[in-house]
């Protein structure tokens, strides 16, 4: 049996341990799907799968147990799909009864944001959206999620880039009645970034993460809600050599800016890239090139907004697999 | 005397009644709601009737306007104090029947409350007029016609949006602008009359004030008191001495809202607080407003906005509340009657309180 399994893989089909089927891979750009597109999964799964959907870790469905050689037909099955959530958002995608165009650049994923969070400082999906229409479609395994608030119930530490929604919190003193809920609250859930001083409250700016929680909490309306910023986390991963947690590279950036190192990232990518292994995930180019070279080209052009801070240095937490580092059982006893 | 006011015409009579008056009425404030996203229905100075917000009940009462958060009372240093400067110009607020009522509820707690009015409201209270806004229909929650409340009439004109115009009642001929601007037409104000969620109140809450009744509010009320700041008739305040940092010598004296259900409102010097307990600050304030303001009164303080309702994060009814007192308070009496052995039905357990 002849098969390009680039080809196979670009259209966003996987190579299975079947050597006769395979399993399609359906994105969800900021994980809201419409409820009519149900039907069409099912029917999928059923015609030409075994009948069951796997809900993956990036928020998209993999539908297994499909043969080889049904590919085109499903592909246009699913092209109305593609149309509204990739055609209709402003993804270029040539062909859509055709299929998925790419599959490295892997889904934005997004928590449920502000449209239904009251944490969520800004709205999750339109963001994701507008990532998705800078950076898809594209080869390079790259991933970006996008979380509504410091929580980061979506796990954005884990991403190449992660973004996470900030909100300036502007002080009415006219309206404090100096209950302390927001001095008390920020301490207990946030950074502590509050005090108490002559009846009023003092925020110290550089301690704010921008969480929003002051103006949740204040029942006089005295705290309320200025721009809409993001912190930028970077180069978070799984993997089998280093695991590591993303650490800050941006704070206070607008949405402008977010959009614009996307972009530039696939720039930098394709300058250092190692062409001779198959492929190269971004986070070991930036071990390779240092931050520095990163954070240069990545902000290239970008017109930070007057409030935005970049990260100085680079130092993720994580770990190596190195199995010198686990002590046998014996020597635990 | 009615009137039809034309959208520009009302436009022209505010801009003419601007250097005299500081005009006050309900506006959109974009982004200005608790979550992201959100706009605030709050309290403003407005330009243009565009400005005004109709369909929907202002999260925030007037009550700022004439009782402020804030409110500095006087500045002092050393041997000296004097008062703030006021604005001379007289205020003018858009509001519903509920909060006009409301405002007596406030000249009753302020004004009339022992030997020596409180100057500070008296004197603002002495400037302003009020435009009462027309309820069609009542808000969520609404319960003004249970306290009596839905029918006020002490406005200088009453205002109702009518495709594009505005229909009006002028009672105060303001400068004789309505004969300039408007069109006669005959217009009586609507007054909302029923709710969806009547309120019924008890005759005596104070019987269940030891009840385990309100063992529930203990657990479910977090003390953030957005109740209190939102009702048109809390009027209680603190007062702050403030020393101003760079130089203690120098200060000013406020005074600032204050609410019952609110962490430190009942601590005294040495520590001691009465009502710690949320249970009991709730039988606290649903008394103040339904049972004991009358006592010293006449009148119920509370004036069935529904605001407090709309605010609770954790989603406690206050008329839900006043309504299961007099329910408890039908299932005692019935109960009693029960126990006395009358099944002649000669007791009857009494209803309507109003
Ligand atoms: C010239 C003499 C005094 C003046 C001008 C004065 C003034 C005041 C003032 C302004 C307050 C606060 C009222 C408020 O917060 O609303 C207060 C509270 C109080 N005063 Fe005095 N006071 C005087 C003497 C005394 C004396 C001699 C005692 C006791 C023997 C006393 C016991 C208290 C107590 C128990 C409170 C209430 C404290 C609290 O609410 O936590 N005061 N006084
Ligand atoms: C068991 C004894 C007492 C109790 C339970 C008691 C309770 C209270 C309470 C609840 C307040 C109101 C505090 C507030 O509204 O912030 C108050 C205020 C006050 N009490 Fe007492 N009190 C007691 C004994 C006394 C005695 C013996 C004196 C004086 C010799 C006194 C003088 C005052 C004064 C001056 C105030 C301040 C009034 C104000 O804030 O305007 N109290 N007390
Ligand atoms: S935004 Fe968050 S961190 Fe900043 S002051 Fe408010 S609660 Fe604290
Ligand atoms: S929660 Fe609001 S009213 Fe209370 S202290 Fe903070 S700013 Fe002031
Ligand atoms: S207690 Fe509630 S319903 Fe009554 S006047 Fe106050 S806010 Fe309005
Ligand atoms: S309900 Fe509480 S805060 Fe409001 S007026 Fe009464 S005592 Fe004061
Ligand atoms: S608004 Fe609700 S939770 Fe907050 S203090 Fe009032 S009753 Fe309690």
């Amino acid at each position: 049996m002849s098969l390009n399994t680039k080809k196979l893989a670009k259209n966003a089909w996987r190579v299975t341990k079947d050597r006769h089927l395979t399993c399609l891979r359906i994105r969800v750009p900021g994980g809201h799907l419409p409820a009519k597109f149900f039907p069409i999964l099912q029917e999928i799964a059923d015609r030409f799968g075994d009948g069951s959907v796997h809900l993956t870790t990036r928020q998209g469905f993999e539908i297994p147990g499909i043969a080889l050689a049904a590919t085109a037909e499903v592909n246009t099955l699913i092209a109305p799909l593609i149309r509204e959530l990739e055609v209709d958002q402003g993804v270029q995608v040539p062909a859509p009864e055709e299929g998925y165009p790419a599959a490295g650049t892997r889904n934005v994923v997004a928590c449920i944001g502000n449209r239904v969070c009251p944490q969520a400082v800004f709205d999750t999906t339109s963001l994701a959206y507008d990532i998705e229409k800078t950076i898809y479609p594209n080869n390079p395994h790259v991933k970006i999620a996008v979380t509504g608030c410091p929580n980061d119930c979506v796990k954005v530490h884990l991403h190449d880039i992660g973004i996470i929604g900030q909100v300036e919190p502007i002080y009415d003193p006219s309206r404090c009645i100096g209950c302390q809920a927001c001095v008390k609250n920020c301490r207990q859930v946030s950074t502590g970034a509050l005090r108490f001083h002559n009846f009023k409250v003092q925020r110290d700016a550089e301690r704010c993460l921008g969480c929003g929680e002051c103006v949740l909490k204040c029942p006089t309306g005295a705290w309320s809600r200025g721009g809409q910023y993001f912190r930028v986390v970077i180069m978070g991963r799984t993997g089998k050599k280093n695991p590591r947690l993303a650490a800050p590279f941006l704070e206070w950036a607008d949405r402008e800016t977010v959009l614009r190192i996307c972009r530039n990232l696939y720039d930098y990518i394709d300058r250092h890239i190692d062409r001779t292994l198959a492929k190269e995930h971004v986070g070991y180019i930036v071990d390779r090139t240092g931050y520095p070279t990163f954070r240069d080209e990545v902000l290239r052009d970008v017109v930070l907004s007057p409030r935005a801070k970049v990260a100085g240095f680079f130092r993720p937490s994580g770990y190596l697999y190195d199995k010198s580092a686990l002590a046998g059982q014996e020597s635990h006893i | 005397m009615g009137s039809l006011i034309e959208a520009a015409a009302l436009d022209e009579l505010l801009r003419l009644l601007k250097p005299k008056y500081r005009i006050y009425a309900p506006v959109r404030l974009p982004g200005k709601g608790r979550f992201s996203d959100t706009d605030l229905i709050g309290y403003a100075e407005i330009n243009r009737s565009r400005d005004i917000v109709f369909n929907e009940r202002s999260y925030f009462s007037p009550k700022e306007i004439l009782f402020p958060v804030n409110q500095t009372l006087f500045y002092f240093t050393e041997s000296q104090w004097r008062e703030p400067e006021t604005d001379d110009r007289e205020i003018l607020v858009f509001l519903r029947s509920c909060d006009l009522e409301a405002v007596k509820r406030l000249d009753q707690a302020l004004l009339h409350n022992g030997p020596y009015p409180d100057s500070y409201y008296q004197e603002a209270r002495a400037k302003v007029k009020f435009v009462l806004m027309e309820c069609q229909e009542e808000f969520e929650g609404c319960f003004c016609a249970s306290m009596g409340t839905n029918e006020s009439r002490d406005y200088a004109f009453s205002i109702r949006p009518e495709n594009g115009a505005y229909l009006c009642d002028v009672r105060e001929d303001l400068e004789e602008l309505f004969g300039r601007l408007g069109k006669p037409r005959e217009h009586e104000p609507a007054f909302v009359r029923e709710h969806k969620n009547p309120v019924r109140l008890p005759d005596n809450p104070e019987a269940f004030s030891e009840h385990p009744f309100w063992r529930e509010y203990s657990e479910r009320c977090i003390a953030c008191g957005r109740c209190n700041v939102v009702c048109p008739t809390c009027s209680c305040f603190s007062l702050q001495d403030i020393f101003y940092d760079d130089n203690p010598k120098v200060g000013e004296r406020r005074r600032v809202w204050a609410g019952c259900q609110i962490d430190g409102f009942a601590d005294l010097a040495g520590g001691h607080s009465y009502r710690r307990d949320k249970g009991e600050r709730m039988r606290y304030k649903v008394l103040h407003k339904i049972y004991h303001f009358k006592e010293h009164f006449g009148v119920n303080l509370c004036v069935g906005c529904g605001r407090c309702d709309y605010a609770c994060p954790e989603y406690i009814s206050f008329s839900r509340c006043v309504n299961k007192l007099a329910e408890l308070e039908d299932s005692t009496k019935a109960e009693a009657n029960r126990k006395l052995g009358d099944t002649s039905a000669a007791v009857e357990v009494k209803k309507d309180v109003k």
